[in-house]
């Protein structure tokens, strides 16, 4: 189960530079793509291969392509999402540190593809070192042909600009981005009109995530059926995922989609299991904005049947019981974690970081942390919890873009999943706040 | 915008760079330049006075307003002077699973200073800011560009001493 599409030669020495990357068989899918291929073949490939955004949002890549615009005399923009600040998400930048030529290439074909001849990679602005490496990247495939005016002989043009942001996880949301790619203020746009239709500049974009357009080289050079042979069902190819917290072996894999939650956890290939001497409390499985699912229920299925690394299996069960795939943050708690400071912590988060924009988001965020707050600290009620979900039922839905219900699920799936802990907070305050004190009470340690 | 006496121009390299900046985004679109020149701007001079921001505004040819919206909507801006290193420190969950809180609190006691503070030698400034997108390596701070990460009080006590020398 260990098939590699993005980090084969994550290994190699000296990857990072254009030499060793094209020695490894590097731009090879820029000349197939560029000599042999029209821009709409292209696109084709992609939508055979079944893949699904990686940012998060797991929309078919091939499906939103086609949905670009094509008026005449309109240029065209691709912008590539590298804003990566979603909690426990880690991926993007560690794919962009070590083979920045690999994202380079997906730009190169993707911005072919949809007759863009000017594109950009948005990088949240602290990873001001990482465009350091992307722009080294794009002089060297620069120097070497790839980009610029007529590349290879073809007739097609192509600059890439490394745009920094601000600091704002607001602005990884598409529309924000483009916003802020213009210079302002990251707000989300109303939609429609989609960025498809008006984009970057008003003219008709597409944005992807780092991964999803990284994966276009080997969708290129091996076919889009071969993509979409690898994985389980609909949710094909490989994906990234960033592991952290309480595992022993923290870092990025690349999985084969359909791999069980079980093996990925425990397997030495991947997080090596828990911690010695502790135990699953919990895990969030896909960066924080996903519900939290109980040991018991991120290792299997309500029905008792295996649960898999896939966008299907992780939300089978719906909110009751399951949770979604997203960015694949994989963020594994130990019996010593607080499930309420915790979800505190997420929802502080998540009140920085609201824009302001929607009323529901700017005050219910700022509720919720409070209310949360009050809880951790033993001053909470417990008619405190009712509230809580009252308030992140009133977020969900009511807001322009989905850091809205971002903010909502975390509260909501701790509440749903770990109730007694809120009680206990809320009915033994003295012990709940004495330092390293943890709920000790009924729940499905594994 | 202000029309006093304004000192303020980049250096002469950076000028340099502030122009390649502006020059690659399409005729009329020059605003884009925008967070990258005031990344540029902090570079220089630390922190972002309104003299700083109105000469941006300047070079990108929009109202002064427009800039101060931007620098105050982003995180990364900072508005008032800072120490000479500023610590970024993670205060997001994944960081805290792996201690992130412990070497916090070393960290502020240590400094003697609380989040939002410089210390009196001017040396370091200590800000609080969200995931750094750094969470398998927890905890994690930055100092200008460079990520400090699987923190330790004694990585701390490593790091502190070397900028304080």
């Amino acid at each position: 189960m260990s098939k590699k599409i993005l980090l084969e030669h994550i290994d190699v020495p000296g990857i990072d530079t254009y030499d060793v990357y094209r020695k490894q068989g590097g731009y090879t899918a820029v000349e197939k793509a560029l000599k042999t291929m029209t821009p709409e073949a292209v696109v084709e490939e992609v939508k055979k291969s079944g893949v699904r955004g990686r940012g998060g949002a797991g929309f078919p890549m091939g499906m939103k392509w086609s949905f670009l615009a094509k008026p005449e005399g309109v240029p065209r923009y691709l912008v590539c999402n590298a804003d990566e600040s979603e909690p426990g998400t880690f991926k993007d930048h560690y794919l962009m540190k070590n083979i920045p030529h690999l994202l380079i290439e997906g730009m190169i074909i993707s911005s072919f593809a949809l007759g863009a001849n000017k594109s950009f990679i948005y990088v949240r602005g602290e990873l001001m070192y990482v465009i350091y490496i992307l722009e080294k990247a794009i002089a060297e495939a620069k120097a070497a042909g790839f980009l610029g005016k007529n590349i290879l002989g073809t007739g097609y043009d192509l600059e890439l600009v490394v745009q920094p942001g601000g600091g704002a996880y607001i602005c990884g949301e598409e529309t924000a981005l483009l916003e802020s790619l213009e210079g302002k203020r990251g707000n989300p746009r109303n939609k429609p009109p989609f960025p498809a239709v008006k984009g970057l500049y008003q003219s008709p974009t597409v944005v992807n995530n780092v991964e999803s357009i990284a994966t276009t080289a080997w969708i290129v050079n091996n076919g889009g059926d071969a993509y979409a042979a690898i994985g389980v069902g609909r949710s094909t190819g490989t994906k990234l995922i960033s592991a952290s917290g309480h595992i022993k072996k923290p870092g990025v894999y690349e999985i084969e989609l359909g791999l069980p939650v079980e093996e990925f956890l425990y397997s030495d290939e991947w997080c090596g299991g828990i911690r010695d001497g502790h135990h699953l409390k919990a895990v969030v499985a896909g960066g924080s904005s996903v519900p939290i699912l109980p040991a018991n229920l991120i290792l299997k299925l309500a029905n008792g049947e295996p649960r898999m690394m896939s966008y299907e299996s992780l939300s089978d069960g719906g909110f009751q019981t399951g949770t979604m795939l997203g960015s694949g943050g994989f963020i594994v708690f130990d019996e010593t974690s607080c499930i309420v400071r915790n979800t505190w912590n997420f929802s502080r988060f998540y009140h920085h970081e609201s824009c302001g924009q929607c009323s529901p988001c700017r005050e219910g965020t700022g509720w919720m942390e409070k209310v949360l707050h009050r809880i951790e600290y033993g001053h909470g009620s417990m008619h405190d919890i009712d509230l809580l979900v009252d308030v992140a039922k009133k977020i969900e839905g009511n807001t322009i873009c989905p850091l809205g219900d971002a903010a909502a699920w975390p509260v909501a799936s701790a509440i749903r999943h770990f109730r007694e802990e809120f009680e206990w907070h809320i009915t033994n305050p003295q012990e709940a706040t004495r330092p390293g004190a943890v709920y000790k009470g009924d729940m499905a340690l594994v | 915008m202000t029309e006093t006496h304004n000192t303020v121009a980049f250096t002469p390299e950076r000028l340099a760079k502030a122009q390649e900046i502006i020059a690659r985004y399409p005729e009329g679109r020059q605003k884009s330049a925008l967070l990258p020149l005031l990344h540029l701007a902090q570079a220089q001079w630390g922190w972002l006075s309104p003299e700083v921001m109105d000469y941006v505004a300047r070079m990108l040819d929009i109202q002064a307003i427009e800039v101060y919206e931007v620098a105050t909507f982003y995180t990364m801006f900072h508005l008032e002077p800072v120490g000479k290193h500023v610590i970024e420190y993670c205060r997001t969950g994944p960081c805290c699973l792996m201690g992130g809180e412990e070497v916090y609190d070393y960290l502020k006691q240590k400094l003697g200073i609380g989040a939002g503070e410089t210390t009196a030698d001017g040396l370091f400034t200590l800000k609080e800011v969200e995931c750094l997108a750094a969470c398998g390596m927890g905890p994690v701070f930055q100092i200008r560009e460079q990520y400090h990460m699987n923190l330790t009080r004694e990585r701390v006590d490593e790091i502190i001493g070397e900028l304080s020398r």
